[in-house]
């Protein structure tokens, strides 16, 4: 077990690396000089000479070489320093730490809210196979996997912010500074977030219990004459769940993706707006950053299910 | 104990011999949300090619003395902030949906597809850099990696094409590698090197032959994801720029009137949803004529 741990955190470790060079390198192409951009955008930008771009370009490290500044950039993520945004003149570390805890707070919910929920549809679907349950779990997944995650947003505005005016539709407050309110703003961003990772996840759960459902094992549980409740969850269940951890991985995926269309939809100060409005600043050093974070985190999250499923499942290790 | 001689044989039916195309269309339109999909996407692409001729007005025209009116006869959908008719911008959106789409997907599941085949067939160092740099891709989720490229190219229809189709590079290759690592193990393809057949040869004419056909069924659900995130790309402001037309920038002009006119954002947004349906269903129907193990389970 410890040397299959080892093999995966080193794989991570490569993993991430070359995510760094993908993102150091495509941000490099971006159109445009960054410096020139921001100047453009402040209104006491006609007053600058060009000392003073220079010096805004020495302050940011543009004028070294690209591989240079691709050096410093991997240093700068080893010490935790990932350069200093241009547009709001701040560092990116800093700036994150601002941004992120909102995407991860809805992103965790969402993930706890779509893994329960959809193992439960899934599960309920396989073993009430062709009723009206099975039905219910088909169109509710089928819908999930369909919806443009605005369009749920839109309903969900339409009908509990405007009609019902019950919600608000636009911001956000931490649990911590005023948990009634966050509440009220965390549930429809939530819900958009969650319904295609829940859609995935009650699928993939019902076929993997429609599987675990045909082996010897369950008949001799049946059979034995266990009742039905005991067969679905110490037999069933146990079993069946193994193959929807690695959904967990995806489903992350799905929500830091979601979050960039939620956020930016309810003005919500997360990572997912703050990515889009770096995008129009052309605040190259917070996308590159931002991005890393959100990769690392897959990362991360991809290498626990790996290491898991080797527990789960021994035979993995040895592969 | 009963007597052996006495156990029934099992009756031996032999199935009538059908051509394989017969037998891949009845189990293709056995289910009818399959055809369903399917006549959706043929009146699509119809609809995309004959925009010009179906649309009722013109698509950029604006008309502020028309600005957001209700559905009438002159204007089935109504028409937007700008004046311009609802139903003539959906019907020119279904072209940029499918060029999208097909654009996308016909760049990347060639190069996945190619990619997959040597990263499996020739293994090694080759197979080591290609799924570790496919690995690295991974870690982004879809719409954060087309969004990093849409920012770095620019928007506008080639490049979301371009975007689009790194970000689902991986899945091709991981499948076609997978896919033909299992093919090489097969005896035919012992059978071609022991005959001295060069080893290009052998992947192309044994190999991929016999590997692409799950590739076929991930390209069709494919379709549908990608519509699905050009219009989340669309929807925050990076794909397509205007003038182009898309469903995404409909629906994310259209919320700015939610609340007095919710036909604006509600009709592209079901034109999505309808579209990615057709094509996710297609896909079912492919994969379960293709491969009759999965039926009914996924």
């Amino acid at each position: 077990m410890t040397s299959y741990i080892i093999r995966r955190v080193l794989w991570g470790v490569l993993v991430l690396f070359l995510v760094s060079v993908i993102v150091f390198f495509s941000v490099r192409l971006l159109p445009g000089d960054p410096v020139l951009m921001f100047v453009a955008q402040q209104s006491s930008g006609s007053g600058m000479t060009e000392e003073h771009l220079e010096k805004l370009r020495i302050e940011h490290g543009l004028d070294k070489p690209v591989v240079v500044q691709f050096g410093n950039w991997i240093k700068g993520i080893v010490t935790g320093d990932l350069g200093k945004s241009i547009r709001y003149r701040t560092d990116v570390a800093s700036l994150l730490t601002d941004f992120l805890p909102v995407t991860l707070i809805l992103g965790l919910i969402s993930v706890v809210i779509s893994t329960v929920l959809g193992v439960f549809l899934g599960l309920m679907a396989a073993i009430r196979r062709s009723t009206w349950v099975d039905t219910v779990v088909t169109i509710i997944s089928y819908i999930g996997l369909v919806i443009p995650v605005f369009m749920l947003g839109f309903i969900l505005i339409y009908v509990f912010g405007l009609k019902l005016g019950w919600l608000p539709i636009a911001g956000y407050k931490l649990p911590w500074v005023d948990f009634g309110a966050s509440v009220k703003y965390s549930i429809m961003p939530v819900a958009c977030l969650a319904v295609t990772p829940l859609a995935v996840t009650a699928r993939q759960m019902r076929s993997s219990v429609l599987e675990v459902n045909n082996m010897d094992y369950v008949r001799t549980a049946w059979s034995k004459g266990l009742r039905e409740r005991l067969v679905v969850t110490r037999h069933i269940l146990k079993n069946s769940l193994v193959p929807v951890i690695t959904l967990l991985g995806i489903s992350i995926g799905i929500i830091f993706g979601g979050s960039v269309i939620v956020e930016s939809m309810f003005a919500i100060p997360g990572m997912g707006r703050l990515l889009v409005q770096s995008v129009f600043n052309l605040d190259y050093v917070v996308i590159q950053g931002g991005t890393l974070i959100i990769a690392a985190m897959i990362i991360l999250v991809n290498l626990i299910v790996d290491i898991s499923y080797g527990w789960f499942d021994p035979r993995i290790r040895y592969e | 104990m009963s007597d052996i001689s006495t156990v029934q044989e099992p009756e031996v039916t032999v199935p009538p011999r059908i051509s394989e195309w017969k037998r891949f269309r009845r189990i293709f339109f056995q289910r009818k949300l399959v055809t369903f999909g399917l006549v959706v996407l043929v009146i699509l692409v119809l609809v995309a090619i004959f925009a010009p001729l179906i649309a009722p007005s013109n698509p950029y025209k604006n008309e502020m003395s028309q600005s957001l009116q209700d559905p009438s006869w002159n204007h089935l959908l109504g028409t937007d902030n700008l004046g311009r008719d609802t139903l003539s911008r959906l019907i020119y959106g279904a072209r940029t949906a499918l060029y999208v789409g097909f654009g996308t997907v016909l760049v990347s599941a060639v190069i996945g597809m190619i990619l997959g085949l040597l990263a499996g067939y020739l293994g090694g160092v080759v197979n080591g850099i290609i799924m570790r740099v496919m690995d690295a891709l991974m870690g982004f989720p879809m719409l954060v990696l087309a969004l990093l490229l849409a920012a770095v190219l620019g928007g506008g229809l080639q490049n979301v094409v371009i975007a689009l189709a790194i970000a689902t590079l991986p899945g091709y290759v991981r499948l076609m590698c997978a896919e033909t690592m299992s093919v090489k193990e097969n005896e035919y393809i012992l059978a071609q090197r022991a005959i001295g057949a060069k080893g290009f040869r052998t992947m192309m004419k044994h190999v991929l032959p016999n590997a692409f056909q799950p590739s076929l069924v991930l390209i069709t659900t494919m379709l549908g994801n990608v519509i699905l995130a050009e219009a989340g790309l669309s929807f925050i402001g990076i794909g397509i720029q205007p003038p182009g037309v898309a469903w995404g920038s409909m629906a994310a002009d259209g919320y700015r009137s939610l609340a007095s006119h919710p036909l604006l954002s509600f009709s592209p947004s079901i034109a999505i949803m309808i579209v990615v349906f057709a094509f996710n269903m297609v896909g079912d129907g492919l994969r379960d004529a293709l491969d009759p193990k999965l039926r009914g389970t996924l």
